[in-house]
């Protein structure tokens, strides 16, 4: 059940991989190169069509590569595909349990199938079984469980044989949130004990949430690849500073135009108090501590001008530099600033960035 | 243009020897197939077993206690009945799980990231559905016996018998592997009946194929599909005294098709396996 499982070089590499459907105009994958290493979880993010299933179809001997390499610990997928099979494990998208087995026999089957001997296939069920929460339920039918549910069995299934490399397809899809939400901690359980895990998802969140690495992917191509962090650090004019200010009978345009002009702003502009037109929200929530906007009457006397002023500023780095810079501006108008929520830039910016489209 | 060009062929289509865990991997497939059989047997039993009885029934039973067909009909009758049921079993055993399988549940998917060639994958469905079949054959010498009184038998000719039937599970098998793999999922109620009906009744089961002489483009029509051998093999080892094909045609004719129809059978299996 081991490749070269020593820890060094990566599990999972895949270089200049093509693939060309029968029949397809263009290539499903054209030209992608990755590693994963050994412990990492590994995300690939891109819209429906971009090639993920494809590249997990390649790596798990499903789908035959028209040109590249792809190898798991070592094992070139496609020249000896009965080995490979050997190393890793699929979670597909569609429920593919076996409907004339109990799920118990689902998992045993599937051990049998890897050869894991009789007793060991009996202690890992049991094991997985009671992990899993399925325990109770070990002698029920595929049919009579959820999406959710199902999705659960297959992953118990998936470790029957000790992968080295577990392949998550689309994990959450359809699923409900509690049910997703089993499954990120499933995942983080997984990388807790080792398991090098290469999902594949259209979910920026889910992504960001559990990858240590991204991979994004359009039209067959590997676009960026990095951790998510550095993934939207690289991303100019991305990062927000949204502040809230009490103003004391300073004109807004004033101090709109002072911030604007403070070095590192690109672009400054008024947000209304709820519901941010365009642009990027704020990661993290809304902005709290501030008086809300259209604040109870009891608000600092302010004759007709407006009392309190939002605005975002689009910044060209990074946005904890700038806090001290504005609040010294606002401190000049004799206004008083009462909120400053550092807006992140997310995957489905970094995926706008590259592609001039949105995500979904 | 150029980049569909492969560089690596599947293992799987390359003669290489079967290691231990591969056929480890493939008794384990095929134990999970047999497993789910013997624990739904009545419903398996009853699928299978009912056509050809009914068959033998109206046929054998009660045209000639009407007087609408001679007594020794069912001399020859009986031997074509258990060549359709070892015939259509087979290939039903193979097409129907293979097309649902492949089209809809996608539960064969398991087996198929099973450490083993793929192509063992349908040989295994091939072996399986063929074990099926010599069930499902075998328990109609009983239903035969109970039917119609007695059957026929040649003790001397056992050896034959038992090439023939097992010949017979084979070639249905083989026929089911490629209509399982060939047949759209929105074409499998058309296919079905274009091929089924056909298949049953231009098979020499109810006739001796030498009688058709006088219908000599239906003799023709019979001689393409691979039941009419079984049929008249499995006359040859039951009732030699009914002129029959020769026996050493019938069992070249089925074991050139086995040949021919599994190579094609794998050939279209790794097709709808692999992408």
């Amino acid at each position: 059940m081991n490749g070269n499982g020593n820890g060094q070089g990566p599990v999972v590499e895949v270089r200049d991989l093509v693939k060309r459907y029968r029949k397809a105009r263009t290539n499903a994958v054209d030209g992608v190169s990755f590693a994963v290493r050994r412990g990492e979880v590994f995300g690939l993010l891109g819209p429906n069509g971009a090639g993920k299933t494809t590249t997990v179809g390649v790596l798990t001997t499903r789908v035959r590569r028209s040109g590249g390499t792809a190898s798991v610990s070592g094992v070139d997928v496609g020249a000896d595909p009965v080995r490979a099979r050997s190393l890793v494990a699929v979670v597909p998208q569609r429920n593919n349990l076996d409907r004339s087995l109990s799920i118990r026999q689902n998992l045993l089957f599937h051990a049998a199938y890897h050869g894991v001997p009789a007793a060991e296939r009996v202690r890992r069920a049991d094991a997985l079984l009671e992990e899993f929460g399925l325990a109770e339920r070990a002698g029920d039918k595929p049919d009579m469980f959820s999406g959710g549910q199902a999705q659960r069995v297959m992953v118990a299934r998936a470790l029957m044989h000790a992968p080295e490399v577990l392949f998550l397809d689309e994990p959450t899809t359809g699923l409900d949130p509690a049910a997703r939400l089993f499954v990120w901690d499933r995942v983080r359980d997984l990388k807790a004990r080792g398991v090098t895990i290469v999902l594949t998802t259209h979910d920026m969140d889910e992504a960001s949430e559990l990858a240590d690495r991204v991979g994004i992917m359009d039209r067959g191509k590997l676009l960026a690849l990095d951790t998510p962090a550095a993934l939207t650090r690289g991303l100019p004019g991305r990062t927000t500073l949204e502040v809230a200010v009490a103003l004391d009978g300073t004109p807004a345009e004033d101090l709109l135009g002072e911030l604007g002009a403070l070095e590192g702003v690109e672009r400054v502009e008024p947000v209304a108090a709820a519901g941010a037109p365009g642009g990027w929200p704020p990661m993290g929530g809304p902005p709290m501590g501030g008086p809300p906007a259209g604040a109870p009457p009891d608000g600092p006397p302010g004759g007709g001008a407006p009392r309190e002023l939002r605005a975002r500023l689009y910044l060209g780095g990074d946005a904890a530099l700038l806090v001290a810079p504005v609040a010294a501006v606002v401190a000049r108008h004799r206004a008083q600033l009462t909120d400053v929520t550092i807006g992140a830039p997310s995957l489905e910016d970094v995926f706008i960035a590259l592609t001039g489209r949105a995500l979904r | 243009m150029t980049t569909t060009t492969s560089p690596t062929r599947p293992a799987t289509s390359r003669p290489r020897p079967v290691t231990a865990g591969e056929a480890r991997a493939f008794l384990a497939v095929l134990w999970r197939d047999l497993y789910v059989t013997v624990r739904e047997l009545p419903v398996f039993l009853a699928q299978v077993v009912l056509q050809p009885l009914f068959l033998l029934f109206v046929f054998g039973k009660v045209l000639t206690d009407l007087g609408f067909a001679q007594g020794g009909y069912t001399r020859v009758l009986f031997p074509g009945i258990l060549a359709l049921t070892a015939v259509v079993t087979g290939l039903q055993s193979t097409a129907f799980p293979l097309v649902i399988d492949f089209s809809f549940t996608k539960e064969i998917e398991d087996r198929l990231l099973a450490p083993l060639p793929v192509g063992m994958v349908a040989v295994e469905k091939v072996v399986f559905a063929s074990l099926r079949a010599l069930l499902a054959a075998l328990v109609m010498l009983p239903v035969g016996v109970w039917i119609l009184g007695s059957i026929p038998w040649q003790a001397s000719s056992a050896p034959l018998f038992v090439t023939v039937l097992l010949l017979g599970c084979l070639v249905g098998s083989c026929l089911g592997l490629i209509m399982g793999t060939a047949v759209p999922p929105n074409r499998i109620n058309v296919m079905f009946a274009l091929i089924l009906t056909p298949l049953l009744f231009t098979g020499a089961s109810q006739y001796p194929w030498a009688s058709l002489g006088h219908l000599r483009w239906f003799q023709v029509v019979t001689a393409f599909n691979p039941l009419t051998y079984v049929s008249e093999g499995m006359r040859a080892a039951m009732v030699p005294d009914v002129p029959h094909i020769r026996p050493w045609v019938s069992v070249l004719v089925l074991a050139v098709t086995i040949v021919v129809s599994m190579a094609i059978g794998i050939r279209l299996f790794l097709r709808r396996a692999v992408d």
